[in-house]
């Protein structure tokens, strides 16, 4: 090693909370603390506050992003912000709290490995606050922490701190979420973001930047089964080297699971089988492969592979189905309707889709379920779907990348829809 | 331990790692969506860990796609020398397109002769999109450099002008990317989307890539200007009332002669030049355009125009 950084990998995170619970203060001290905010940053800054005519330099003024959400002083979007902590890189997906930008909390929700939920001590837990955990839930993100803020305007009462953990343990068992930790902190004086401050002495758990640095990446994906939506074929014919005249090599990333050389796969959908010659990135030879990895595959068996077809391990495949059974996130202006054929991508593979029947639509801030007869923007709802090519898929559940899939309008060629496999 | 699945088996692939397998990922996304793609070729750092993905993600094949460079006749040759040598060694092909020639028919109008000919690209970028039929762009754009990009997708719209409309972007979930665009219409793919200007100088180091001299610090004659270090060229001569002084410079970015300047710095190593990104206090941009210090929003006003 010629630098001196040691390499932890990498987290993607995602923060939510209601207006004004800190959010974007919270961010801004994770990116300030961390030394990430520069400079001259910091200098344009001063400036658009006193325009503003704030006094101190506002954190949160750091996380805006474009000049239309400037004038209307609200985020609209995801935003993507980075740190390193030198020993770890994080990926912060920040996604604004307004109900009607759902939609966004979804997009923000489908990468990340973390959520960071957050509560205003004052507030406790409020409809906006189950209706972040809810999402959450339903986009599998693996570790939900609930941050307690405002610590400070509460007197860092340990009572008021317990009573919320208790409130928000009740509706999470009903939800079924399972890892759930909590942290109280004030984002704005930084009590537990990266120093332990002295007024939280009573709580004995990491600081949220120890929980950062030290929480899982994607097991999941690592335990699941083998999977490998074939997104590009190397044919090098035309080169001058005679050896290559023969090379076929299948391109893709290692959606889960893992693999190595001798393995037996299937490819689908035409079920013929092979044998792992060689395994290849970029030009380098491997053992074996895992979850995350974009790969070449090399078979020993000439067998017909393209672009939208997957390689599983012969003993554990997926479900081959013309009929999908979903959760899906409504993310167009123009409604979800019987009459239109879409376009569904799963993986790499594209096909045409009708949709057969809305079961029930999730009121999202009751979390009750209702009937629908169609879908509007913002929109969750389970659905079947009539597809006119098998797709080979996994329960979302089960695993986030066969198990997600995108709908896309052909007229506009915009994507309208989120979904979640559910079988 | 506070994760109960903290001490899982999975080996953790670093963060390079992983950066550089999304990339691929996303190379090969437009390979396998686009009819007929172009990756921008500046000679730029940026630019040039983009071919080395496309090494990553094509060998033993061809890239499905040519390079573009959009040429604003403002580059150190430094640049130039190595942007020619680097598509040689490589055997790929190399566009080039020249705001010049767009000024000689007219579609780029200067206010003045010297002016930054950076914003001019816009015109002669969709003047080539046009040319070639190009239904999508590559570009080295990170999400890092700028405020405004923060909220870029890594499959970008642009409509028939080549505009670029924050309201109307696809919504961007998991790593499904949509890259479809119907006929005169782009799209623009970032596969560094979410890299650092700290990632690229460790992934240059890791990868022992090749970048122009200018990079690394070296004595060059300059003027302060502005609280800015304006180096001294046939495009930039000194103002009579300046003292020029020779520094120790190095640039952060490369680009028009004009609106591109150099930090101060000893670094004339990668390894010194990380060591001098993981603890520097002046983001890239800031330190290093000068075209973007007027407004916070000129980057956005620019990418509606149609800049990269
Ligand atoms: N006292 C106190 N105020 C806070 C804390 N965190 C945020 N605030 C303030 O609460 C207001 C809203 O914060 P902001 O980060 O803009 O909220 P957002 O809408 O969730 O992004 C601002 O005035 C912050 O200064 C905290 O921990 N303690």
């Amino acid at each position: 090693m010629t630098h001196p950084l040691e390499d932890h990998g990498l987290l993607r995170l995602l923060t939510c909370g209601s207006v004004d619970d800190g959010k974007s203060t919270l961010i801004g001290r994770l990116l300030f603390d961390s030394k990430v905010i520069l400079a001259d940053t910091l200098h344009a800054l001063a400036k658009t506050s006193e325009k503003r005519g704030l006094q101190d330099v506002d954190l949160s003024l750091l996380t805006d992003g474009l000049q239309a959400e400037r004038e209307q002083g609200i985020t609209i979007d995801v935003a993507y912000r980075y740190f390193s902590t030198g020993t770890r890189k994080f990926i912060i997906a920040d996604a604004p709290g307004h109900e009607q930008y759902t939609r966004n909390m979804v997009t923000a929700a489908s990468t990340a490995n973390l959520a960071i939920i957050l509560v205003d001590a004052r507030k406790g837990v409020l409809t906006q606050t189950r209706r972040h955990s809810y999402l959450a839930h339903l986009l599998g993100v693996p570790h939900l922490l609930v941050a307690v803020n405002k610590m400070d305007l509460v007197d860092y009462s340990q009572q008021r701190f317990e009573a919320i953990k208790q409130d928000y343990l009740a509706f999470a068992e009903q939800l079924g979420i399972r890892d759930v930790n909590f942290l109280p902190l004030s984002a704005l004086k930084g009590d537990m973001v990266v120093e332990r401050g002295d007024k939280l002495g009573w709580h004995q758990g990491p600081t949220l930047m120890e929980i950062l640095e030290t929480a899982p990446g994607a097991q999941r994906r690592h335990a699941a089964p083998f999977r490998f939506p074939v997104q590009y074929v190397c044919r090098p014919q035309d080169s001058a080297n005679p050896q290559l005249h023969d090379y076929r090599g299948f391109m893709g990333r290692v959606e889960s699971g893992h693999l190595k050389v001798g393995d037996r796969i299937t490819a689908l959908p035409s079920g013929l089988s092979s044998t792992v010659k060689a395994i290849e990135l970029g030009g380098a030879p491997l053992q074996e492969a895992e979850a995350e990895q974009s790969i070449t595959l090399l078979l020993a068996d000439e067998i017909d592979i393209s672009r939208g077809d997957m390689l599983v391990k012969s003993d554990e495949p997926p479900l081959q189905t013309k009929q999908l059974e979903a959760t899906v996130c409504w993310l167009a202006e123009t409604p979800l309707e019987r009459t239109r054929t879409y376009l569904i991508r799963h993986t790499t593979r594209d096909t045409k889709a009708k949709l057969t029947g809305i079961a029930w639509r999730m009121d999202v801030n009751t979390l009750e379920r209702q009937e629908a007869a169609q879908l509007a923007m913002n929109d969750i709802a389970r659905v079947s779907f009539k597809l006119a090519q098998p797709l080979f898929i996994d329960p979302y559940e089960k695993n986030r990348s066969t198990g997600a899939f995108i709908v896309i309008d052909e007229s506009t060629n915009n994507t309208v829809g989120a979904g979640m496999v559910t079988l | 331990m506070f994760f109960s699945s903290l001490h899982a088996q999975q080996r953790l692939l670093s963060h390079l790692d992983w950066l550089e397998a999304e990339a691929i990922h996303i190379l090969r996304e437009v390979a396998g969506q686009c009819g007929n793609p172009a990756l921008l070729f500046s000679g730029g750092k940026d630019s040039i860990c983009l071919l080395r993905l496309a090494e990553k993600a094509f060998r033993p094949g061809r890239f499905p796609f040519p390079l573009l460079h959009i040429d604003t006749g403002h580059n150190y040759p430094e640049v130039i020398g190595f942007r020619d040598r680097t598509a040689a060694e490589l055997g790929e092909r190399l566009l080039v397109r020249s705001v010049e020639d767009s000024m000689r028919r007219g579609t780029v109008v200067l206010k003045h002769a010297d002016e930054s000919r950076n914003k001019h690209q816009s015109v002669t970028l969709l003047e080539a999109i046009e040319e070639f039929g190009f239904d999508c762009c590559i570009g080295g754009a990170r999400r890092d450099e700028e405020k405004a990009r923060a909220k870029e997708r890594i499959m970008s719209f642009r409509d028939e002008f080549g505009q670029w409309d924050p309201k109307n972007q696809r919504p961007e979930l998991w790593d499904l990317y949509n890259a479809r665009s119907h006929k005169g219409e782009n799209i623009r793919a970032f596969p560094i989307s979410n890299w650092t200007e700290l990632d690229v100088w460790q992934y240059i180091e890791r990868e022992k890539l090749e970048l122009p001299s200018i990079y690394f610090a070296h004595q060059r004659p300059v003027v302060k200007r502005n609280g800015a270090i304006t180096p001294i060229t046939h495009l930039t001569p000194a103002k009579p009332d300046e003292e020029v002084i020779n520094l120790q410079v190095r640039f952060r970015t490369v680009g028009d002669i004009t609106c591109t300047a150099p930090v101060e710095s000893d670094a004339d190593t990668i390894e010194k030049i990380i060591a001098e990104t993981a603890t520097t206090t002046v983001t890239e941009r800031g330190a290093t355009r000068l075209d973007d210090q007027a407004s916070e929003a000129a980057m956005e006003q620019r990418k509606k125009e149609g800049y990269f």
